[in-house]
C-alpha cells in the first residue's frame, strides 16, 4: 500500500524555540481539526496529548520546529521534526525520570521526565530518531479504527 | 455532584464558565506537577493545581478535562483566564489548600480519576 496516496489531509505548522507563551497552541489548533473530523473521542485526545508532549519539546529544548499533522482513512499521524541539540542516548531520555529540563522548564510544572515514555504510550506506533547538534524527529501514529484480527 | 454544588463546597469564586456550572463531576487528579498531569488525569475529570500558567488550560484543553480548581487562592495571570474563556474551560479558585480541597471532594464522593500508579 502507498501511504501517501491515500492521504484526506496534511497540516504543518512551525514552532519556535523557547516561545513558552505561544507553546500549546499548535496542539490546541490540531485537536480543533481533528475534532471536526467527527473522530473518536479517544483518539481525538490521544492524538492532542502526544501532539502536546511534542510541542513542548522542541520549545523547551530546539532552536525551532516544524508538527505536521496527517489524516489517513484509518490513521492520524503526527510528526514533529526539529533542529536543535538533539537526544545523545535515546534509550535514556525514554526512561521516566530522565530529564535535561532547565529551571524555567520545571517552574512551569514540566520536566518530570516523562515526556517521551507518555508519547510512547498513547502512540499505537512511535518512531524516533536523532542526531547530536542537528535534531530530533519523532513520528507518532494512532489508529482511527480497531485493528483487524 | 455538579460543578455548582463543588464551588459552594470549596467556597470558590468562578473565574470562568459560569454557564458551566450545571456540569455533573464524578472524578479528579491534583498535582502540580504539569507532566505528571498529562500522564495520569483522565478526561471528564477535574483538575486540581496550585499552578496558574496558561500551560494549565492548555493541557486541560488537550485532555478534556471538565474543570480546573485553582486551589491555595493562588491569583491567576489575565492570559490564564482569557485562555480558560476562549476555550471554554471552566475555572473555579479555593483558598483551601489541595489536601484539603480534595478531602472535601472526597467526602462528598467524588474520587480519584485513577486510585494508583501501576508500573
Amino acid at each position: 500500500m502507498c501511504a501517501a496516496e491515500n492521504i484526506l489531509e496534511k497540516h504543518s505548522f512551525d514552532i519556535e524555540g523557547g516561545n513558552f507563551s505561544n507553546a500549546g497552541t499548535v496542539s490546541t489548533k490540531i485537536k480543533s481539526i481533528l475534532k471536526q473530523k467527527n473522530l473518536p473521542d479517544d483518539v481525538v485526545r490521544r492524538s492532542a496529548i502526544v501532539c502536546y508532549e511534542a510541542e513542548i519539546n522542541i520549545v523547551s529544548y530546539a532552536k525551532k520546529g516544524v508538527i505536521s499533522l496527517t489524516i489517513r482513512p484509518n490513521s492520524v499521524q503526527i510528526e514533529a521534526d526539529d533542529e536543535g541539540p538533539g537526544i545523545p542516548n535515546i534509550e535514556l531520555a525514554m526512561q521516566q525520570g530522565y530529564s535535561t529540563a532547565n529551571q524555567q522548564i520545571r517552574e512551569m510544572g514540566f520536566g518530570a521526565g516523562m515526556g517521551l515514555h507518555n508519547i510512547k504510550t498513547y502512540s499505537d506506533i512511535f518512531d524516533i530518531s536523532s542526531e547530536v547538534d542537528k535534531g530530533t524527529f519523532l513520528k507518532m501514529t494512532i489508529h482511527t479504527q480497531p485493528a483487524k484480527d | 455532584m455538579k460543578l455548582r454544588e463543588v464551588k459552594e463546597l470549596l467556597n470558590a469564586d468562578v473565574i470562568a464558565g459560569e454557564e458551566k456550572l450545571d456540569m455533573e463531576v464524578k472524578t479528579a487528579f491534583g498535582a502540580d506537577l504539569m507532566s505528571d498531569v498529562l500522564a495520569f488525569a483522565k478526561a471528564g475529570s477535574m483538575l486540581l493545581t496550585g499552578l496558574t500558567n496558561t500551560q494549565v488550560v492548555r493541557i486541560a484543553n488537550v485532555l478534556d478535562i471538565a474543570a480546573i480548581i485553582i486551589v491555595r487562592g493562588k491569583k491567576l495571570p489575565a492570559e490564564t483566564v482569557e485562555l480558560a474563556k476562549e476555550l471554554h474551560i471552566p475555572v473555579l479558585s479555593t483558598k483551601f489548600i489541595l489536601f484539603e480541597t480534595a478531602g472535601r471532594l472526597y467526602a462528598q464522593g467524588i474520587v480519584g480519576c485513577l486510585e494508583k500508579v501501576e508500573k
